[in-house]
């Protein structure tokens, strides 16, 4: 049925269709008012699990790590510093290989202390083995849930799931969603049956010691699992579709790229910008298109080459920096890429919540359709708080 | 020996990997003066001292030389021998 709610209480009301047996969170801006409403839920008695209450983002992660590794479905939340501080665990949630599913309201990291949106906290763990998955509005959040689990728990993948909202834009953001009936979300997500689990009648060690004559080899197939988990994220799109009448998921969203010479890639809300851009620049003639990465771990190379085959020039707009390097996802296109000469460039914008007008997004089209470079490109510095000479030099690289 | 998924094992390996191997001194016991005081045996911390009366041996295939058992002995009845023939 579909109702007017706020982003975050849409994504609780999916989560409890989803059954979680424990849910273990702590609460930190703009997570907030998910794990409030999931804690709503099982004080009704509306969601039948056990909520643990926890004094750190540390131990939410363990808990969920506990609990998952016995066999039964997890829930966590989080966003910025309490990512970080799950870190450790998160490294062990994905090698142990336990499907937790966890929401990231990305949020940008301190300091300076900022509540406001980009994705540096969930783009820091890009390397941890986990899925991510990133919403491009609200239905999209709710649903990529429901597929989270069918994923993650899928016994091909058995790997923990991110389903990434931007803060505040999606968290506090009020739209009609559709959340589907209890036996809806039954028929499409069958209850979890691990591969292995924690069991006192037949014990195993999870996570043990390995030498190095083995390491190297478990990394090896840990990456082919998260890398063959893309064709699993495809499946579970197309049955939701088939079920629900909405796609919701998949490894990318392509817009208007059938006959593209340049084409903008960003993930997230941005991309609602960017396609905006787009139709006015068609409507002017030009052959503008867009792609959003949904799924951005695993990296969909082989989609994304394919369907950059027949362009110029591709700019990356991201809300994320590598300090001392640049552009992470530019980064990762241009590998993609490698051996082409489509030239990619890579614009390091809005972070900490600074707003991405549409005249923003033109800019750097045009920037990038006429052939300058760009290599991690900070977009839209003020001179007033750099100074001339910092100024001076930034805009020199334009 | 194919990685089992996660790399989960199952209990037991600690009898299948032979830790002797790291070892660089080994213990000799000498049955000179042995009291019997099980020391040695409640020590070690691999568990692999064993024997009954005034006569106890390390299993050598765990024994990692760590020389607790010689340290622990009252009567100076274990005495700490290099490894000599290591390939």
């Amino acid at each position: 049925m579909k109702r007017v709610l706020e982003g975050s209480q849409g994504v609780s009301e999916m989560v409890t269709r989803c059954r979680p047996q424990v849910v273990s969170a702590y609460p930190i801006t703009p997570q907030t008012h998910i794990v409030e409403f999931l804690s709503q839920k099982v004080a009704n008695g509306e969601l039948q699990a056990q909520f643990v209450n926890v004094e750190s983002e540390f131990s939410a992660a363990s808990v969920v790590l506990g609990a998952s590794a016995t066999g039964v479905r997890t829930y966590t939340a989080t966003s910025s510093q309490g990512l970080l501080l799950m870190n450790e665990v998160v490294y062990n949630l994905a090698g142990l290989r336990l499907p937790v599913v966890m929401t990231v309201a990305n949020r940008a990291i301190s300091p300076p202390l900022s509540i406001w949106n980009d994705w540096q906290d969930s783009i820091s763990v890009r390397d941890a083995g986990w899925l991510q998955l990133y919403a491009e509005d609200n239905q999209e959040a709710a649903d990529m849930h429901l597929q989270a689990y069918r994923i993650g728990e899928d016994q091909r993948v058995a790997l923990p799931v991110m389903v990434c909202m931007d803060g505040f834009i999606l968290t506090h953001a009020f739209e009609p969603i559709d959340i589907p009936e209890q036996e809806q979300a039954d028929a499409y997500l069958p209850p979890y049956d691990p591969l292995v689990k924690l069991d006192p009648a037949a014990p195993l060690t999870m996570g043990a010691f390995m030498e190095p004559d083995k390491y190297l080899e478990a990394r090896y197939l840990f990456h082919q699992a998260l890398a063959g988990a893309a064709p699993v994220v495809e499946e579970a799109a197309r049955s939701f579709g088939d079920m629900f009448g909405r796609y919701s998921g998949g490894l990318l969203d392509l817009y208007r790229m059938d006959d593209a010479e340049v084409a903008m890639i960003t993930m997230g809300t941005l991309s609602s910008t960017v396609k905006g851009v787009v139709d006015e620049l068609r409507a002017q003639g030009q052959r503008a298109g867009a792609i959003r990465i949904r799924c951005y771990r695993p990296f969909p190379k082989s989609q994304l080459a394919s369907a950059l085959s027949r362009v110029a020039k591709v700019a990356v707009l991201e809300k994320a920096l590598s300090v001392g390097v640049g552009s992470i996802v530019a980064g990762e296109v241009h590998s993609t890429l490698y051996g082409t000469p489509i030239q990619v460039n890579g614009y390091i914008v809005g972070l900490g919540g600074r707003d991405i007008p549409p005249a923003t997004v033109r800019t750097l089209y045009e920037h990038t359709a006429q052939g300058r470079p760009a290599d991690g490109l900070f977009v839209d510095l003020k001179a007033e708080h750099i100074g001339d000479e910092n100024y001076q030099a930034w805009r020199a690289l334009w | 020996m194919a990685i089992p998924h996660a790399g989960v094992v199952k209990p037991g390996t600690s009898r299948n990997t032979k830790t002797g191997s790291w070892r660089v001194q080994r213990p000799v016991f000498l049955h000179q003066e042995c009291i019997g005081c099980r020391q040695c045996e409640y020590i070690c911390p691999e568990g692999c001292v064993f024997g009954e009366g005034k006569h106890f041996e390390a299993d050598l295939d765990y024994c990692k030389g760590c020389g607790l058992c010689a340290a622990v002995c009252p009567k100076q009845d274990i005495e700490m021998k290099p490894e000599e023939n290591k390939a």
